[in-house]
């Protein structure tokens, strides 16, 4: 029997938790179609690239390889490199989630990106279907339906709105973060080294596109698993 | 490029895409892990979004750097002092296509 205090989300969380990602999606999806479109792979590539890989940056780097006439096997190897984060994102969720979830992983992983694993994780109740489904639905339909709106419009869209559209993941990011930041000063701190140690393979080392990242996130999430005392981590009970 | 390998190239990033995402939750699930694998997992939303966020947050408008620190600025302190996540997304597109446009006048 459940615990009658552990509130279980439901559909409703769900869908109230994806509006976000909607919007936050839809400009950076657009900004796929538009740059497909320059590229010059036709509307129906571009739509086919968001509906099966739903690989966020990884396709945006797929698109400018593509431009330098970089090979298949080295596009899908590079591809590879920049998502391998999911491995470790996914990693993160499982332990969320209890064997009742079994059934839909298959969707769910597929469901899995930098935003909605971010939205889920900060999440202090156990992850359910009927929370997951609806917010990664409307994240992949904002996702698929911007590509081919971007593709449409792209011509039309002034310069600048183009080039403003850009903040959009990185606002959604900050949101996300900053109320976790506030809640411990150790957390802020990690988050910031996280982000400087970045910085720095990024300029001092010729690691592959998405490596800085998986070195930045093992390397302070083994630090801050020394540092932390068990109280301090979300979602622990 | 031919349209045979665009079907190729669609199914290979679909199948390294997918793959990463899929193996940790046979691995893994909720009942049994070590209290120290555990923290280290349960921190990796807090390191991954720090790395995402810095330093690419900075050169989302490289001819106006700061179109992209206002927006983000924007962003950052709405959500300080009231949360939320649509108005900071959709106030951080607003402020950065502003500055942008003041600047290319």
């Amino acid at each position: 029997m459940q615990a009658q205090c552990i509130k279980k989300l439901s559909l409703r969380d769900g869908v109230m938790a994806g509006v976000p990602i909607f919007i936050g999606y839809f400009p950076i999806a657009m900004a796929f179609g538009i740059l497909s479109k320059t590229v010059g792979i036709s509307m129906k590539d571009s739509f086919l690239i968001s509906v099966f890989v739903f690989g966020g940056a990884s396709q945006f780097i797929a698109l400018n390889l593509l431009t330098l006439g970089v090979g298949i096997g080295e596009i899908i190897v590079t591809t590879l490199l920049v998502n391998f984060r999911y491995f470790l994102m996914s990693a993160s969720l499982a332990t969320k989630m209890t064997d009742a979830i079994k059934k839909w992983i298959p969707v769910i992983a597929f469901g899995v990106t930098d935003e909605i694993f971010s939205i889920a994780s900060f999440k202090h109740e156990e992850i359910t279907k009927e929370f997951m489904l609806p917010l990664q639905f409307l994240g992949y339909f904002s996702w698929v339906t911007g590509t081919v709106m971007g593709y449409w419009l792209g011509g039309i869209l002034p310069e600048n709105i183009k080039d403003s559209m850009g903040i959009a993941l990185y606002a959604m990011f900050i949101a996300i973060l900053i109320p976790e930041a506030k809640k411990s000063k150790l957390i802020t701190f990690l988050i910031g080294l996280s982000g400087l140690v970045n910085t720095l393979l990024k300029k001092l080392t010729t690691l592959p596109p998405g490596w800085t990242l998986i070195v930045s996130i093992i390397s302070i999430s083994l630090l801050g698993s020394c540092l932390l005392k068990e109280e301090e981590v979300n979602g622990d009970e | 490029m031919e349209m045979n390998n665009y079907i190729l190239l669609i199914v290979g990033m679909m199948i390294v895409t997918y793959i990463p995402k899929l193996i940790p939750f046979f691995i893994l699930s909720k009942e049994k892990i070590p209290t120290k694998l555990n923290k280290f997992l349960k921190l990796i939303p807090y390191t991954a979004l720090g790395a995402l966020l810095i330093p690419d947050v900075f050169y989302t408008t490289p001819s106006i750097p700061q179109a992209s620190i206002l927006g983000i600025g924007f962003a950052a302190i709405y959500v300080w002092h009231k949360g939320g996540i649509i108005i900071p997304i959709l106030g951080s597109i607003f402020v950065t296509f502003i500055v942008i446009l003041v600047h290319t006048g």
